[in-house]
């Protein structure tokens, strides 16, 4: 308790500046790390890519015959939204999973013992998640292009319908971050992810008009996010009376940003609890 | 806050954990002085986990105080984190990165610079003997070199003082050999090192002192030849392959010691607790013998074990795990 060492201890601390440098920089750098782990599994890559085309191609060509779409572009322009609505909430079983693995194996347990700033953990998961989820949308949109999918509404318009999907997932990946560390069990996580991302997808606008379900079913369809979402994407992406884009934008930017609010806080406050 | 001028990179007093109704550390106390080795011995549960865990921040204590390298690891938790290492059970290998990149991405998150990164990794590959498989996924690996990869992650920054949470466990002979030679270097360069085992020949091999953790609470505490003299020191033991001589033998070694000589009549066996001067009793058991015409089969000195130990401070036995190497267990 010398004032030396009481010197030496107020210099050890490092200044608001330089910690925020080193979170951006951990974060940077768990990036990195998650999607270099991407990349060195061929099979994992292939999965998360072809998953999303098998839905593409067994929609349009298998089910596609047999819905009729509103619009002038056919099934195919109302089809490619809603996929790629659903792919961006699939993708978040890769996050829950993969940080349900991270803190039963005790690798969360060894980041928390380094100087490595606390949130580098799950903000370097949710940004290497969203950079896998944009490369899948993009290859996703070019295997759309190929069986007669076009964007009708301009770059602006296909520009937002990507980022809406973007922020849509990483809304998604909060709550699966959540799940992940708060069950801890790889194989839970996923059944549990089932149970809520299935039903929020499929019913939806996604892949069928509202219209052709039963009435009481209509009442939850018609105003649950996932719809909101797709509606406001499928008017950006297409244009036209039918697509109103408002109130959908605004409603879906409000349920993002709640859940947002509601999901981080609990996802940071399960990752400090791991273990 | 800082004391840069203490003796003891570790300080532990007082320290209770509890999880609802368990109670995991009972008031804990030890200190480790800089650059020694201190080995925690106990069962499975005893709460030796929990102690590593608070001693490194990732569990705060119920009560006591934990002091790591002068910083308190509640009030100056980050500043504990700059100086300590910590390796465990589980690695934090990712087996899909290379050994060259795992180390890389350890120091980056450690706030090294990019090009001392680049250095430091390179110098442990080279050191811990992955040098030749660097650049391959560490899931190529062998369960050793995994390890290697992990505790030189755990040493990227050079931190002072080292926690090992059973170093050795999964490993086969060579695995533990390799790694006893390794942590032996690291000591003689000055680190300080805390290192949980079930292992009585692992503590024995590297710890300076050992403190033998019980259901929460420390048992006994010593080097580890103070502790084996606690349990009475040298054993000489010998068999006798004539029943019919045994009384013989017997009143041959009566007065070797002051303790009394016991008799396990069906296996012909004879001990004698020969306290510190076993050299000398021997010899003279050996004069004994010979002059009373007895004659005996394996007659030997033996070093208590730390077996031995856990059995006279618990009344637990140690159990031989599957892979014979003997380790302490609870009652079955």
């Amino acid at each position: 308790m010398t004032a030396v060492a009481e010197v030496a201890y107020t210099r050890s601390r490092p200044s608001a500046a330089q910690m925020a440098r080193w979170a951006i920089s951990d974060a940077l750098v768990m990036t990195r790390r998650n999607l270099l782990v991407w990349m060195r599994v061929p099979a994992y890559i292939v999965f998360t890519v072809v998953q999303p085309v098998i839905f593409v191609l067994l929609f349009r060509y298998v089910f596609g015959g047999a819905i009729h779409a509103p619009g002038s572009g056919g099934y195919v322009d109302y089809l490619m939204p809603g996929i790629i609505g659903q792919t961006a909430a699939f993708a978040t079983f890769a996050t829950a999973i993969a940080l349900a693995q991270e803190a039963t194996k005790g690798v969360i347990d060894r980041f928390r013992a380094m100087p490595m700033a606390r949130s580098a953990v799950l903000a370097g998961r949710l940004l290497a998640d969203s950079i896998r989820m944009l490369i899948v949308i993009l290859v996703i949109i070019g295997v759309g292009y190929a069986v007669g999918f076009r964007f009708q509404n301009g770059v602006v318009g296909a520009v937002g319908m990507v980022a809406l999907a973007e922020a849509f997932g990483i809304a998604v990946c909060a709550v699966s971050a959540f799940v992940g560390l708060a069950i801890k069990d790889e194989e839970s996580v996923q059944a549990f992810g089932l149970i809520w991302i299935f039903p929020l997808t499929f019913v939806s606008s996604a892949f069928v008009p509202i219209a052709t379900m039963p009435g009481w079913l209509q009442v939850f369809a018609n105003n649950q996010p996932v719809t909101l979402v797709i509606n406001a994407m499928r008017s950006m992406a297409l244009g036209g009376p039918q697509f109103p884009l408002n109130p959908a934008l605004w409603e879906s930017v409000l349920w993002l940003a709640g859940t947002l609010i509601v999901f981080i806080p609990l996802a940071v406050r399960s990752y400090r609890r791991v273990g | 806050m800082a004391d840069v001028n203490t003796a003891y990179a570790i300080e532990v007093a007082g320290l209770h954990k509890s999880f609802g109704k368990v109670h995991a550390l009972r008031g804990i106390d030890f200190a480790v002085p800089r650059g020694s080795v201190l080995g925690m011995l106990g069962p499975n549960g005893a709460g030796k986990t929990t102690a590593v865990r608070v001693l490194t921040t990732l569990l705060r204590p119920d009560s006591g105080r934990v002091v790591v390298e002068g910083y308190d690891v509640v009030r100056d938790a980050a500043a504990v984190r700059r100086r300590i290492g910590l390796a465990g059970q589980a690695t934090a290998i990712q087996l899909e990165l290379t050994g060259r990149e795992n180390l890389e991405i350890m120091g980056r998150l450690n706030h090294m610079e990019r090009r001392s990164v680049r250095g430091r990794a390179a110098e442990l590959l080279e050191r811990f003997d992955i040098a030749d498989a660097a650049d391959r996924p560490a899931k190529t690996y062998s369960g050793g070199m995994q390890r290697r990869l992990d505790l030189a992650a755990s040493l990227i920054a050079e931190p002072s003082v080292l926690f090992l949470d059973e170093p050795t466990t999964g490993l086969d002979p060579y695995g533990r050999l390799g790694m006893w030679a390794i942590l032996r270097e690291l000591v003689d360069r000055g680190t300080t090192l805390l290192l949980t085992t079930q292992y009585l020949d692992e503590a024995d091999e590297l710890a300076n002192t050992v403190v033998v953790v019980d259901r929460g609470e420390i048992i006994a505490s010593g080097t580890p030849n103070q502790l084996k003299d606690q349990v009475g020191g040298d054993l000489l033991e010998f068999t006798v392959p004539d029943r019919g001589r045994l009384d013989d033998a017997l009143h041959a070694v009566v007065g070797l010691s002051d303790a009394a000589p016991t008799v396990e009549t069906d296996a012909r066996r004879v001990k004698v607790p020969v306290g510190n001067r076993g050299s000398t009793a021997l010899i003279e058991a050996v004069r004994r013998l010979d002059a009373a015409g007895v004659e005996t089969e394996n007659l030997a000195l033996h070093r208590p074990s730390l077996d031995d130990v856990f059995l006279a401070v618990t009344g637990h036995a140690a159990e031989a795990s599957p892979d014979g190497v003997a380790k302490v267990g609870a009652p079955s």
